[in-house]
């Protein structure tokens, strides 16, 4: 036969609890039993009232640039909610929701786009890396300490978040190599948000899906409504069930939207319809998520009212909390680059002085 | 003690750190089967397994990209990247996260590993096999750079490198490679980061070079009938300042020479430190011999792009005439 398929694909799409709020109790019951599931839904009502406040904060000069993460909160939460407390999370800038179901505290997201460090001084504890702000750069990390995991023989995984446009980066291409070849347990999670500031999907991929990129690397791959928390809590438990069992990778394509701006510095109205973010306000995964507990009689108005009252005083609380610490002292710079200062650099620190007629005294500065 | 050559005496600190210290792995491409391309990595996949001496796929983004996921695990992975042409793909993941992310974490991450490279030319290789990137990364924040340029110094570098907390790039020069052995002890010794190396004592003049360019300097010094003090940097971030401030404060004169093109080289640095340090001693001004503000030739014309012993001299006979 000179002719013959020697290979041919399909991509499934998972789909349970849809923009309507209709529920696939084949596939979902059982998956995130009713008490989580009302926290999960507080977890992501908090997040988005965060993005509110943040926003005015930038605004109002009391924060640098911000990412909303607004209408992405389903993806990293179902994630974080199914996998162990001490999998690697290794994220990019838009998984708060994530984050803070891990353990992260809400100042320290605050205290990071405040412009200080400390913010991501994540305590080893959360198995939560920094937050990663070059696009793309984070998924090796996650193939490494998944590496180290297997080597040491722990039991524990890596999960990493990144973007549709972050798969258009060549590290995208040699984290998914590295796993799938040396038999690493990751899962990769693509928050596919359609854009990348102003670059349409369509710039990032040419194939139907953005899953299907997991398939040249041999990993299995599956596409999820990414909007749908028991969706992404179903791909997410069959991947990393498959990653701990037999250590191998696998795809996840979670298909969302970014209600929001880039960040604080962006204006998105200059390069997408709003008809076309309508559509998406109407899949918004808190909608649909209150609807179905409605449904299931967990929820209503009087809970809705009590809940958004307990977020604004604990969002409040968590603002003043990171507003109240004050800057760090400027040796602050100098103090971690190296594990030991070189002579250099801690005669740089105690002269604040680059100059060499500097005197040993340290530089009048001028108030900020 | 045996008598080594500067690959024998690198392999040998690997075994000996990957006895010592289980954390201790190995990767990178052909390390493994082949042993790498200068054998520097001989007979460890054999010796340790595949587990910890790994063959991985050709990319060196993914190379450093893992070893930083590994170390921010508390691993101390040692990756190789087969030529510092290579660096190249890797340098955003060196300097936007190895660099970064015990400052960017305030220390909660470190990344302790140590890059493997071998560096620069003499040997008839192919273009991007030759080049002197050493600069690059010693203008970065956050990295430690170490050049040795004999088998004593590499062994004990080496293992200085690979217990340091912080990430080190260990250029290895090819020249060098099997240039030459001399005695390297069995046991275990550490060579410090930071300490440059005085291998002559000499009043007349300074001369300061690191790699394989200090061969090419001893040779000039032999040559020449002047007193000359020649210092082997050995670490080139972070500068032993006080040895090199020390020296020409005696001699009143320095030459810089390394292979590395000349503008905002090393030497840029040197000669500014000196000026700073040394100003009222100076009898003339810092001299720099270098590679040229040119791309690195092929092979046939490489001889003529690096530093040998008649440029030095005649460095050497202009500063001492000044």
């Amino acid at each position: 036969m000179p002719r013959k398929i020697v290979h041919s694909v399909e991509i499934e799409r998972i789909s349970i609890l849809d923009e309507h709020g209709n529920f696939d109790a084949a596939l979902g019951e059982g998956l995130i039993p009713d008490a989580d599931l009302v926290k999960l839904y507080e977890a992501m009502a908090s997040c988005r009232y965060l993005d509110e406040v943040a926003f005015k904060l930038q605004r109002s000069g009391r924060m640098g640039t911000y990412p909303q993460n607004m209408g992405q909160e389903a993806g990293s939460l179902g994630a974080a909610y199914i996998l162990d407390k001490e999998d690697w999370l290794v994220t990019c800038y838009r998984e708060n929701c994530g984050l803070f179901w891990r353990g992260v505290p809400m100042e320290s997201i605050l205290l990071h786009w405040m412009g200080d460090e400390r913010g991501n001084a994540m305590p080893r504890a959360h198995f939560a890396t920094p937050i990663a702000v070059p696009i793309g750069t984070q998924m090796l990390h996650a193939a490494g300490l998944a590496w180290a995991a297997k080597y040491r023989g722990e039991s524990r995984i890596a999960c990493t978040f990144f973007g549709d446009g972050a798969t258009s980066e060549g590290d995208f291409h040699e984290a998914a190599n590295f796993a799938a070849n040396l038999d690493l347990p990751v899962v990769f999670c693509c928050q596919n948000n359609f854009w990348a500031i102003s670059t349409p999907w369509r710039i990032e991929c040419s194939a139907p899906t953005v899953a299907q990129r997991g398939v040249a690397y041999g990993m299995p791959c599956m596409q999820v409504d990414g909007n749908d928390i028991f969706a992404c809590a179903y791909a997410v438990k069959w991947a990393a069930q498959r990653a701990r069992a037999e250590s191998k990778p696998a795809f996840i394509e979670m298909v969302t939207y970014r209600l929001g701006d880039h960040t604080t510095a962006d204006d998105a109205r200059r390069y997408r319809d709003q008809a076309e973010v309508d559509v998406w306000k109407e899949r918004d995964p808190l909608i649909r998520t209150r609807t179905h507990m409605e449904r299931r009689k967990l929820w209503d108005s009087s809970k809705e009212e009590a809940m958004q009252a307990r977020i604004k005083v604990d969002v409040d609380a968590a603002v003043k909390r990171a507003e109240e610490i004050a800057a760090p002292p400027a040796a602050d710079l100098f103090d971690s680059m190296y594990a030991e200062l070189p002579a250099q650099l801690a005669h740089q620190r105690d002269t604040r002085q680059t100059h060499s007629l500097a005197s040993d005294q340290p530089a009048r500065t001028e108030g900020h | 003690m045996a008598t080594l050559n500067l690959v024998q005496a690198i392999n040998l600190a690997l075994i000996q750190e990957m006895e010592r210290d289980d954390r201790v792995l190995i990767l990178g491409e052909d390390v493994g089967v082949n042993g790498g391309v200068f054998r520097v990595t001989e007979g460890l996949q054999k010796r340790f397994g595949e587990k910890r001496v790994v063959d991985t796929p050709l990319a060196e983004s993914g190379i450093i990209g893992t070893s930083i996921g590994l170390a921010m695990a508390g691993l101390r992975p040692i990756p190789e990247i087969q030529f510092e042409g290579f660096l190249g793909p890797a340098y955003d993941q060196i300097c936007s996260h190895a660099a970064r992310m015990r400052t960017r974490t305030r220390g909660a991450f470190t990344v302790p590993l140590t890059i493997r490279v071998p560096v620069g030319g003499g040997i008839h290789a192919p273009e991007l096999h030759s080049d002197s990137p050493e600069a690059i990364y010693a203008h970065q924040p956050g990295i430690k750079v170490v050049m040795p340029s004999s088998p004593y110094d590499a062994k004990g570098l080496l293992i200085s490198a690979i217990r340091d907390p912080d990430p080190v790039i260990f250029f290895e020069p090819k020249r060098v490679y099997r240039a030459f052995r001399e005695e390297v002890p069995e046991d275990e010794y550490t060579v410090p980061i930071g300490k440059a190396r005085v291998v002559c004592e000499g009043g007349d003049l300074t001369v300061i070079s690191w790699g394989a360019s200090v061969i090419q300097c001893m040779q000039a010094v032999e040559k020449s009938s002047r007193s000359i003090e020649l210092i082997d940097l050995r670490t080139i971030y972070p500068l032993d300042l006080d040895t090199i401030e020390a020296s020409v404060k005696k001699t009143g004169r320095c030459v810089v020479v390394h292979e590395a093109p000349l503008t905002a080289g090393m030497g840029a640095e040197i000669a500014a430190q000196v000026m700073e340090r040394c100003f009222l001693h100076l009898e003339a001004p810092v001299q720099r011999v270098t590679g040229f503000d040119t791309i690195m030739p092929y092979y046939k014309l490489e001889l003529d792009y690096m530093p040998d012993a008649t440029r030095i001299s005649q460095a050497i006979e202009d500063a001492a005439a000044y």
